[in-house]
């Protein structure tokens, strides 16, 4: 079916001068088109100004975020190096520890292990809980898919944006760890690598971040319950959080089977080039799933995300 | 605008027409669920001028939001094209998304963010720096009255504000096409009647305005054209003046009876007679469709009585857009 219509007089285009009318428009409207700046919309602008927003509300809920942040290493590291030692329920860990590596302290094996730790919940929840809020019932997301970029460049940015929390929360962990302890039970911790270490740092919060990416989009807000039993709970037991991948091999099946967790590859490497002192696994093997893995994630969770914005 | 035609010929496919603010060429949207295809837009052409007020006016689920939703990017056409100030909004929504300005239904307000800063960031996104983007924000906050609460965050405006904060939102980047979803919906009186002297002065501006609405009377006040839509289908288009001399001219008069339903089959006789158009039954009611209404409701009460019938309620509705509505479905509006 179609409608056609003669143009409207001319002189009606945007452009043209207010067309007069019955009932003057009222004055406060009159500044609302002619008086605004000229905008040039650039994807990098576009980019940065969303980041920009992202920060203010960052920077608003600062106290929370870091409260989330610092809470979950902090009583950690106070009851695994401080409060068992001291009670001396410590020679089970140690003696894990000592699997790894040698004489070595439960922090050591602690300090990469917990990064990762944070790497991964920060990066999740620094990126899925905002996105299962933008697409619930009143879909706010509606209001930066509106922006003059592709779909894909907010999708991006919200990975970056995630990543951010994740490389700072794990950055938080480092003087938590060095400095709560019990006499004694000090981590062996030294950079064997800068640029390795922020190499992995890096790459890990952007894999964490666009696995944020991938779990926003797909999961049931309703179901986000589960995360924690089916995503974050088993990544960081089985992630060689609390003991370093080479002690595993007395269990040789699941030495095996925690490959397949990504969380491991974030200890290791930070394992490989914060305590070199404990074993590791090999770096090529590291840097490929960490670097392979935010690419490959990061692109799924592009496309699920164009999805839930589009209908 | 007199020379609008309703119901033109189908036009073979083309560019868009130089200058159309909105262009749709047999536009289309199916869903596909777990029980079978849902057709939400069934081939709607329309092409909106720049500088009008157009409205699309229908019931709920005729497929008016849908219709938004493909020309502002959000929701990909299943078939047919569009272009939104010549640009096709399938090749290059980013495009598209420069020159709109868009107010959806429902609050998609950032909540995270205060009342001001939904409109500096809103700025920002669109390229202005940050120093214009809060000037912008502070003209835009004077223009709709919101000055006082710009500090206040995005969830706490009362719905009326929520909705001036919305469409001053939409202007931030001066928009070449500003869509308008339901924008009324769920106001009291007083808020629409102000928000309706708002839209009229943009309007007066210059501003091209597509707003979508189940209010017969907001489309009167407000459209230059208006496109009847249900059913995902463009029944009729043209001025308010045009449709009510066309397919709705009839004034409409409804009977209702107490007594044997059957018998008012007696009553489909009426059709005959000079100046009735249509005369339905439905189930206790009688509906004629009456170029001159003059002796048809004194026929409806002595042809009843004859069968037995007797009158419960009476009703005569003037050729209006609600009568456009019932002439073209033949279903009540509000059902």
């Amino acid at each position: 079916m179609t409608t056609t219509s003669t143009p409207p007089p001319a002189g009606a285009g945007p452009g043209a001068a207010p067309v007069p009318s019955a009932g003057a428009a009222p004055d406060r409207t009159v500044a609302i088109i002619t008086g605004a700046p000229e905008p040039h919309p650039t994807t990098g602008r576009t980019f940065a100004a969303m980041l920009a927003r992202e920060f203010r509300v960052l920077g608003r809920n600062a106290p929370s975020t870091f409260v989330r942040s610092v809470v979950q290493p902090l009583l950690w590291v106070f009851v695994f190096t401080y409060v068992m030692p001291k009670i001396g329920a410590a020679g089970v860990f140690e003696a894990g520890a000592a699997r790894g590596g040698g004489a070595t302290t439960f922090s050591t094996i602690l300090l990469p292990g917990l990064m990762a730790s944070m790497l991964l919940m920060q990066g999740i929840l620094g990126t899925t809980f905002p996105l299962v809020m933008e697409f619930s019932w009143q879909r706010t997301i509606e209001d930066r898919a509106l922006a003059p970029v592709p779909l894909s460049v907010l999708a991006f940015e919200k990975i970056v944006a995630g990543a951010f929390q994740a490389f700072v929360g794990a950055l938080i962990v480092i003087p938590i760890v060095l400095y709560v302890h019990a006499s004694g039970q000090s981590p062996h911790a030294h950079v064997t690598n800068w640029f390795l270490l922020a190499l992995i740092l890096v790459a890990a919060s952007m894999l964490t971040a666009a696995l944020g990416l991938l779990l926003g989009t797909l999961m049931d807000p309703r179901k986000m319950q589960m995360l924690f039993a089916v995503i974050l709970l088993p990544a960081t037991m089985l992630g060689c959080v609390y003991y370093p991948w080479s002690a595993l091999h007395s269990i040789r099946w699941l030495q095996i089977a925690v490959l397949f967790n990504p969380m491991v590859y974030m200890s290791e490497g930070l394992r490989a080039v914060l305590t070199p002192g404990v074993g590791h696994l090999a770096m090529w093997a590291i840097l490929l799933v960490l670097i392979g893995g935010a690419a490959v994630i990061g692109y799924l969770g592009t496309r699920t995300f164009r999805r839930r914005v589009l209908n | 605008m007199t020379e609008s035609t309703v119901q033109a010929p189908p036009a073979s496919p083309a560019p868009p027409r130089p200058g159309a603010a909105i262009r749709t060429e047999d536009l289309r949207k199916t869903y596909t669920t777990s029980r079978g295809n849902v057709d939400a837009v069934r081939g709607v052409s329309l092409d909106v001028a720049p500088g009008e007020f157009f409205g699309l006016l229908g019931p709920n689920g005729a497929g008016k939001s849908t219709t938004i939703g493909m020309l502002t990017t959000l929701i990909v056409p299943t078939g047919g094209r569009a272009w939104v100030s010549g640009i096709d909004v399938a090749a290059d929504p980013v495009g598209v998304k420069r020159t709109i300005g868009v107010v959806p239904q429902n609050n998609t307000l950032d909540m995270q963010l205060s009342v001001a800063e939904n409109l500096e960031f809103r700025s920002r996104f669109f390229g202005l720096s940050r120093r214009d983007a809060l000037r912008r924000a502070d003209q835009l906050l004077t223009a709709f009255g919101l000055t006082d609460r710009s500090r206040a965050m995005a969830t706490d405006p009362s719905g009326g504000q929520a909705r001036r904060l919305m469409i001053a939102r939409a202007l931030v980047h001066r928009p070449d096409v500003l869509f308008l979803d339901e924008p009324t919906a769920g106001l009291d009186p007083q808020t629409r009647v102000n928000l309706w002297d708002t839209l009229r002065a943009l309007h007066d501006e210059g501003q091209t305005i597509l707003l979508t609405t189940h209010y017969m009377e907001e489309a009167e006040a407000l459209c230059d054209r208006v496109a009847v839509v249900d059913h995902g289908l463009v029944l009729a288009a043209g001025t308010v003046d045009e449709l009510k001399q066309g397919a709705g001219a009839d004034t409409v008069i409804t009977v209702r009876y107490d007594g044997d339903a059957a018998a008012l089959g007696a009553l489909a006789a009426l059709g005959g007679r000079p100046g009735v158009s249509k005369v339905e039954t439905d189930r206790d009611q009688v509906r004629v469709f009456a170029q001159d209404p003059g002796q048809v409701l004194g026929e409806l009460i002595s042809a009843g009585s004859r069968a037995g019938l007797t009158v419960r309620d009476a009703a005569q509705l003037k050729p209006s857009l609600e009568t456009v509505f019932l002439t073209l479905t033949g279903r009540d509006y509000r059902e």
